[in-house]
């Protein structure tokens, strides 16, 4: 029986356009998600349990809102649903995430963690090896295979000259890429389970930011560039880019 | 507040980035340390000490470096690493590692830093569709997006000092499969030509493989191509649920320029957009537009390049 966890985070769907208002991103009007890479990784806890036995733990950090994303993966499966949160956090920086998550895995006693390669809104990819980091155990990174045994694991691992296999010996976290499973759906029945589920709040987990968020600003918009009709232009385009683009 | 620089390798020796980590350095705070490591990084010790704006070079010598793993390369580089601010390249492993050593100095990282003013940092969020400025009151660790800051010369001549260590690693490599493909890696391209739905079948693709052997450029994709093709992998895939690239050049062929590409792609140095639809969204980003088929434009600009590059 493994203790297995699975860090999962609620972001903008991907498609959503993001407005900066006065300083700050306005997020009111966009719909939210499970981010994408965290389904692979709902879906290896899920698979994992499946070959060895034990109980699969969703754990997220967010407002009430995000429990949305928790309820979606108990109706695919997942036993138990822990969210993090304290309504006098605000800006909170990878230091406070961290501590907060670990904490949270510390206290079910998972020996192996799951988690997306990086979230779709920062697309940081922090989280994972931070958090390993802090529970002093190794962690895999942008994992496309693996196989379960009951002590270990063994993953495929894609890096600049090919793919290597690579094993681990639990505690472990992993971080999961698309392409290492096909995330299942959720039917019927789990999903009018998953609405009577109970979630567990934690609110009582010390957390403490050291960068402060001054503002945001929307990127820079290129000046308009040249468009020409039809492919007789192509000549000439490659000829602006070796003349005044210098770059070929 | 003092800075460290952990450069960016390619197994013993230094990649190009590290010189920009210097510039970066040196607008966060001043003198900063360089460690460079490796199984033997002489070599590149005596590179770095000649990288203007480095007031001292560790050269950090490591059986563990001999294959990645991201716990072990991090607590030997953290048990070398002097106080204050630490900068690493936002590589796919200087990321991981800069994660790590925060963690283990109990403090925060921010990735992808594309600008510093004093001790605000910015860096893109929601895959570059905004930027966050965040302020460090504390020392914390940045890792630098490559082509964002300038390079730093060479005429400098830094002290070296030389550190042996010898860290544990906790995983194992197993067997290697080496690349089905000799295709160039998107992340590592400084000129990429993309295909979308638009090039009509995966077997299409191999116009685009041609122009891009001229160009020595890698091929990627969109996400509606990756969805709809097989055959055409996820490596390919740029955008905000693929890949976030900054090559010099990036040629979208058969693309509409979907929110989720431009994305992973909009800040390239230089855009081309090669699409049959005028009103296709990816003309608003491009430098360069060309209006047509990709069957009529790219055996022209296959041609054309063959001529002034081959």
């Amino acid at each position: 029986m493994v203790e297995i966890a699975v860090l999962i985070k609620q972001v903008p769907d991907t498609s959503a356009k993001i407005d900066v208002r006065d300083g700050i991103v306005d997020l009111s009007s966009v719909k939210w998600i499970t981010s994408p890479y965290d389904e692979f990784a709902i879906e290896a806890a899920l698979q994992h349990k499946e070959s060895v036995g034990g109980t699969v733990t969703a754990i997220t950090l967010g407002p009430e809102s995000s429990e949305k994303s928790l309820k979606d993966a108990k109706a695919i499966g997942v036993d138990n649903l822990v969210r993090i949160w304290n309504d006098g956090w605000s800006y909170m920086d990878s230091n406070a995430v961290q501590s907060a998550l670990s904490q949270a895995v510390s206290n079910i006693g998972a020996t192996v963690v799951y988690c997306g390669k990086s979230a779709a809104d920062t697309g940081a990819g922090s989280t994972g090896p931070g958090v390993a980091q802090r529970l002093g155990w190794p962690s895999l990174s942008n994992i496309v295979g693996i196989k379960y045994e009951s002590e270990s694991l063994e993953v495929t691992q894609p890096g600049p000259n090919g793919q290597s296999i690579i094993g681990v010996n639990l505690p472990a976290l992993i971080s999961c890429d698309k392409g290492m499973n096909e995330p299942r759906r959720a039917n019927v029945r789990g999903i009018m389970m998953a609405k009577k589920a109970t979630i567990e709040v934690l609110a009582d987990i010390h957390s403490n930011s050291t960068i402060s968020m001054v503002g945001h600003s929307s990127p820079p918009e290129k000046p308009p560039g040249k468009k020409f009709e039809g492919a007789e232009n192509v000549p000439d385009v490659v000829k602006l880019l070796r003349d005044e683009a210098n770059i070929i | 507040m003092n800075t460290v620089v952990i450069a960016e390798m390619k197994g013993n020796e230094l990649a190009m980035v590290s010189s920009e980590l210097v510039s970066a350095a040196n607008k966060l705070g001043g003198n900063p340390t360089m460690i460079v490591y490796g199984t033997d990084p002489s070599n590149a010790a005596s590179r770095a000490s000649m990288i203007d704006g480095i007031a001292k070079v560790i050269a950090l010598h490591d059986e563990c470096f001999e294959s990645y793993d991201s716990s072990s390369w991090s607590k030997s580089l953290s048990a070398v690493c002097p106080d204050g601010h630490v900068i690493c390249a936002a590589s796919q492993r200087g990321k991981e590692v800069a994660a790590r050593i925060a963690a283990i100095r109990q403090t925060s990282v921010v990735q992808d830093v594309v600008k510093i003013d004093s001790n605000v940092v910015t860096h893109p969020i929601y895959a570059g569709k905004a930027l966050e400025s965040l302020s460090l009151n504390d020392a914390s660790v940045v890792t630098i997006r490559p082509n964002s800051f300038e390079e730093s010369g060479d005429g400098n001549s830094a002290d070296v000092s030389t550190i042996n260590q010898s860290s544990d690693v906790s995983i194992a490599v197993k067997d290697m499969i080496a690349k089905a493909s000799e295709r160039l890696d998107v992340s590592e391209a400084n000129i990429i030509i993309s295909g979308g739905r638009g090039m009509g079948s995966p077997d299409n693709f191999s116009h685009l493989d041609n122009v891009a052997s001229i160009l020595g450029a890698a091929v990627g994709a969109s996400r509606a191509a990756v969805d709809t093709w097989e055959q055409i992998p996820h490596s390919m895939q740029i955008g905000q649920t693929g890949k976030t690239v900054t090559p010099n050049l990036y040629i979208a062929v058969g693309i509409s320029g979907a929110i989720q590409h431009l994305a992973g792609m909009r800040t390239s140095k230089y855009i081309v957009a090669i699409n049959k639809d005028p009103d296709a969204p990816i003309f608003k980003h491009a430098d360069y537009g060309i209006v047509s088929t990709w069957e009529e434009a790219l055996p022209s600009l296959q041609s054309e390049l063959s001529n002034l590059l081959n």
